[in-house]
Order: C-alpha cells, then sequence, then structure tokens
C-alpha cells in the first residue's frame, strides 16, 4: 500500500484511501507503523476522506495506531470521516479514545 | 416465508472474495431501492459475516463459503453465510462486544456490528462442523424516505 503522506512539525498527516477491510488490512497497519516509526511524530492524523467503505477491520488499524502513537506519547485524530467509516467507528466506541471527526482538523 | 427473489454464491474462503460479497449484495439490494446509508448498512454486515468465515472459520485452509440472498415480503433483505468450518464453541461469548479469538488484528466488533446494522442476527453453528449466519433487514428505500419531512 503507498500511502501520500506528509509531515510538518512533527505532525504526521496520512491519506488513506479505497476499501478497508480484513483482505486489506495487514498491508495498511504495517505501512502506517513503518511511517511512525520513521517520523516519529507527535501528533497524527489520518485522514478518511477517500475511504470509500470501512468494516471492523478498520477498528483494530485504528487501535494499533493509537497503541504506537500512545508509546510516543502523541496525539491521533481521524479526520474527513465519510458517513460509512462513521458509523462502524460510533459502533466500536473508538471516539471516547481518539478524536474523530468528519471536518479536517483545526490547523 | 417465500421469498420474492433470491441467488446462492458459493466461493472459496480467500480474503479477496470479501470485495466480491460486498459487490454481489450491494447489486442484489438494489433492486429494492435503498437508501445510501442502508447499502452501506448491509454492505458491512455482509462483509463481517464473510471475513468471519474466512479468517475464522479456516484458520489454516481454504474452505467453502455460502452465501444467499433473499428478498422477503415486505421489502427484507435476509443474508445468509454459511461455512463448513470449525464452529464456535460459545456463541454467547463470541457475541459480546470486544470478544475475539484473532489477536491484534481483530477488533471483536464484528458480532455486534452485524447485531446493530441489521435488524436480527441469529448464529447456529457445531464445533467441528461449521457455522451459519442469518441476518435480516427491512429496507425503508428511498420511495418512503423521500417523503418524509
Ligand atoms: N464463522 C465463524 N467460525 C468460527 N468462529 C467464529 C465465526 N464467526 C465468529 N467466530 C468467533 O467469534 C469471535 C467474534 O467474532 P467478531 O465479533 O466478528 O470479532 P472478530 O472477527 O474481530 O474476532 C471470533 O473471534 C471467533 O472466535
Ligand atoms: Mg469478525
Amino acid at each position: 500500500m503507498n500511502f501520500t503522506s506528509f509531515l510538518q512539525d512533527k505532525r504526521l498527516t496520512i491519506l488513506l484511501s479505497g476499501e478497508i477491510d480484513h483482505h486489506a488490512a495487514r498491508e495498511i497497519m504495517s505501512a502506517l507503523t513503518a511511517k511512525i516509526d520513521v517520523y516519529l511524530p507527535s501528533y497524527c492524523e489520518l485522514d478518511f476522506g477517500a475511504v470509500t467503505f470501512m468494516d471492523s477491520s478498520g477498528i483494530a488499524i485504528v487501535i494499533h495506531t493509537l497503541r504506537a502513537m500512545n508509546e510516543l506519547e502523541g496525539k491521533l485524530r481521524l479526520t474527513h470521516v465519510p458517513p460509512q467509516p462513521m458509523k462502524v467507528l460510533l459502533a466500536s466506541g473508538i471516539q471516547k479514545l481518539v478524536a474523530v471527526s468528519q471536518e479536517r482538523s483545526p490547523a | 416465508m417465500k421469498p420474492e427473489n433470491e441467488t446462492l454464491i458459493r466461493f472459496p474462503s480467500l480474503s479477496s472474495n470479501e470485495a466480491f460479497a460486498r459487490s454481489v449484495t450491494a447489486a442484489f439490494a438494489a433492486q429494492m431501492d435503498p437508501t445510501l446509508d442502508e447499502l452501506g448498512d448491509v454492505k458491512t454486515a455482509v462483509s463481517e459475516a464473510v471475513t468471519n468465515a474466512i479468517v475464522h472459520a479456516y484458520p489454516d485452509r481454504i474452505g467453502p463459503v455460502t452465501l444467499k440472498l433473499r428478498r422477503l415480503e415486505g421489502n427484507v433483505l435476509e443474508i445468509t453465510v454459511k461455512d463448513a468450518g470449525c464452529g464456535i464453541p460459545d456463541i454467547a461469548q463470541a457475541r459480546q462486544p470486544m470478544f475475539t479469538t484473532g489477536g491484534a488484528e481483530r477488533s471483536g466488533m464484528g458480532l455486534t456490528i452485524m447485531e446493530s446494522f441489521m435488524n436480527s442476527l441469529s448464529i447456529r453453528s457445531l464445533p467441528g462442523r461449521g457455522t451459519t449466519v442469518r441476518m435480516r433487514k427491512k429496507l425503508i428505500g428511498r420511495g418512503e424516505a423521500a417523503c418524509r419531512p
């Protein structure tokens, strides 16, 4: 999986895209971990704007990313979440642990 | 209940078939005039059920999965996913939110999501013989939704 990502002042933004299911999950998870391990960000934003489908496999990915960011004592935020992935995220209660929004993160 | 339409599809438990199962379900449901939200719900539910057959039922081999779709009276979509895999020893435990035997790659939320996104979920399972998951959802559809204030 090739993500578009950019880094600015220890703030890492990763643009996710396409369908996030179990078939795609392992690749997404290792690509995300690789980015975080390389950049050691203090803030990470997962931008869901181009995600067309997500099932509970995506929840495991978010939890995995959250653990990695907690280890760095950094923050994680999910932005631009479309309605279908949003419903899956809310069903899992993940919004109690991570900031989740439909909008772009405040600059 | 006599179905007004139905289809039966059989495929091996390859993870690439998760997307295939979603597409087939969306295509079948299209004739029921679903809203975008309803379509999202049924695609999510079928993705969860088929993924379970692929990941849990056959942990170390490829086995058969069948997906049966039926349109029932009253615009009810019925989705049945069946495997001949290892079975679920304790169904009540499996249905608990966050219960998983799948490790860090799974969230344990699949059955919870199927239950909340569909109107009903029933699971029959025999250890060593396989599992059948049946879900139903009444689709209100775009026609009626458009009339709501
Ligand atoms: N078809 C199946 N065959 C065998 N075990 C299953 C099946 N479906 C579900 N399970 C069991 O139920 C548990 C919970 O399933 P689920 O809620 O979808 O969460 P997850 O897939 O993330 O583990 C699984 O971890 C597994 O132990
Ligand atoms: Mg599951």
